[in-house]
């Protein structure tokens, strides 16, 4: 009896726990919503701010964070992938790897601000990006590789062992085992894995405060060379940088509400991705 | 012994980092005769078989000395191109391994990654691997369907078809029913009886009766070396060495 009256207890209290967290949650978008729902409209999400961004609308922002995004993938994607194959299936495990291994593992705690600092001294300073589009992606991009290669790595895993000896046994090489009998299997993991890292880093300040992003700019970027707005930070200057910070505070709220709806796309987008490909796979190919 | 060898061990010799698995192991299977490896577990007949076409190779800190010998070739020579070693040498593991794929795809796999395109071809090798391995009657009407939709005795007779798709000489059975029922069991034994008019068949085996239907040749192993090796019905009946007596009467195991 005892024994099942604790059982009961510890299902409560996980159970509560979910439900505060899912509370939370709700109660935050409801709050957005309310708040910044009001100023949605055509006009704000396709025009450019105007009368010192206190009317119009966010389009460059949008265009701008859009862009960045493309950027950050180019690098992160193919990049965070090669090098979860290269650590998973060729690297021998040395003391040297799990160092590694150890150190992305690190990178992905590492607070973005330094990232951004990084970026200035690297793509800015160094590469002679300046402050531009291509600055600030590549340094969201190296904030999203060790996150990148840590999906991608954890998706190889999930691949069992079988399918790549059962391979090598019909004399398959290395590579080709790999190609046809593991990577069709863990792109899924690996893809939901890299959009959820580009969605976070869609939504960061600090790393493109620095190498690019640009208080008000109502034109677009023509090249990777020039400046650019982004949600966040548009969203970080309305909220706490703004000369009328109370007048523009719905046009605050309704940016991060059309941020967070970004960003959960792109994450129902990996959600979506991954369930196609895992239909798919069960089909048979 | 009037046989035609096919594969030969010389003084075996293999090591998982500092631990060495198998000690001076002298190995001789004829061809298109079938050689069980018998013993306890940990005797070392799987390193020995995943010696046989260097499957133990992916294996870190893994190393083998001593030669092996396969048509007079030496595998483990450093020059042998495994692809192709793998391609003559196949096999067939213990728990039934499908793809991920249709049954069709998972025969056509080791065609397919050697080149071959031909549809009209690969249908030809995919009917007559599946009626190599006793399985086309069964699965003649569903070859586009997933191979994890079959029992887990038909899934190793994919194994099985798989591996005939590349046309080996040799095929290596680890323990192949280990993880299936007696009556699949005994579909595969008929099976290893078929093949070896064809194919020369090394199997380890847990299973002594097995060892003893199925097997012309058998060698027996403790510890990593091998005590008695002689034509089945002999160790069976007549063991020379105390051991492989006890083992083979239940004694231990």
């Amino acid at each position: 009896m005892k024994r099942k009256v604790f059982q009961f207890l510890g299902f409560m209290l996980l159970r509560t726990c979910l439900y505060i967290v899912l509370a939370v949650l709700l109660l935050f978008l409801y709050d957005i919503i309310r708040k910044g729902g009001g100023a949605i409209s055509w006009e704000f999400l396709s025009q450019p701010p105007r009368r010192g961004m206190t009317e119009g609308g966010i389009f460059p922002a949008i265009f701008g964070t859009f862009l960045v995004t493309m950027i950050t993938s180019v690098l992160a994607v193919p990049m965070g992938m090669f090098a979860a194959i290269y650590l998973n299936e060729y690297a021998r495990q040395t003391r040297l790897t799990r160092l590694l291994r150890l150190a992305i593992r690190n990178l992905s705690g590492v607070p973005s601000i330094v990232y951004g600092l990084f970026g200035v001294i690297l793509f800015v300073n160094i590469f002679a990006f300046g402050t531009s589009i291509l600055s600030a992606g590549l340094t969201l991009g190296l904030l999203t590789l060790p996150w990148t290669i840590t999906a991608s790595e954890e998706a190889l895993k999930t691949v069992p062992n079988s399918y790549r000896e059962g391979a090598l046994a019909l004399g398959a090489t290395k590579w080709q085992s790999i190609r046809t009998n593991v990577l069709p299997y863990a792109l899924p993991g690996m893809l939901t894995g890299t959009v959820l890292g580009l969605a976070r880093a869609a939504g960061e300040t600090a790393p493109i405060m620095f190498t690019g992003a640009a208080f008000f700019l109502p034109i677009l970027p023509k090249s990777l060379g020039d400046q650019f707005m982004a949600l966040p930070y548009h969203l970080y200057i309305m909220a706490t940088q703004h000369h009328n910070i109370l007048k523009v505070r719905p046009l605050a709220y309704a940016t991060a509400l059309v941020l967070i709806v970004l960003v959960l796309g792109m994450n129902m987008t990996a959600v979506v991705i991954r369930y196609r490909l895992r239909r798919k796979r069960r089909m048979g190919s | 012994m009037s046989e035609l060898l096919k594969i030969r061990t010389e003084n075996l010799d293999f090591y998982y980092g500092a631990k060495q698995a198998l000690k001076g192991v002298n190995l001789d299977c004829p061809e298109k005769r079938v050689t069980a490896i018998i013993g306890p577990s940990g005797c070392g007949k799987s390193t020995l078989i995943r010696t046989l076409n260097r499957m133990n190779d992916v294996i870190p800190g893994a190393r083998a000395a001593g030669r092996v010998l396969i048509d007079g070739l030496d595998v483990l020579s450093p020059k042998m191109d495994v692809v192709e070693l793998r391609r003559a040498v196949g096999m067939v593991f213990q728990k039934p391994n499908p793809f991920p794929k249709s049954i069709f795809d998972n025969i056509a796999y080791g065609l397919r990654i050697n080149g071959l395109r031909d549809r009209q071809k690969l249908a030809e090798v995919v009917e007559r691997s599946l009626r190599g391995a006793a399985l086309w009657e069964e699965v003649k009407d569903r070859l586009r369907d997933n191979a994890f939709s079959l029992s887990g005795g038909q899934q190793q007779r994919l194994c099985i078809a798989r591996a005939l798709a590349v046309e080996p000489e040799v095929i290596l059975f680890d323990e192949p029913c280990s993880a299936i029922d007696p009556i699949a069991t005994a579909k595969i034994e008929e099976l290893i009886f078929k093949l070896k008019e064809t194919y020369t068949v090394v199997i380890v085996t847990h299973n002594m009766q097995q060892a003893a239907r199925v097997s012309d040749f058998t060698a027996f192993m403790m510890l990593g070396e091998m005590v008695e090796y002689g034509r089945t019905d002999r160790i069976f009946t007549n063991p020379a060495n105390k051991l492989t007596e006890d083992y083979i009467t239940g004694r231990f195991g």
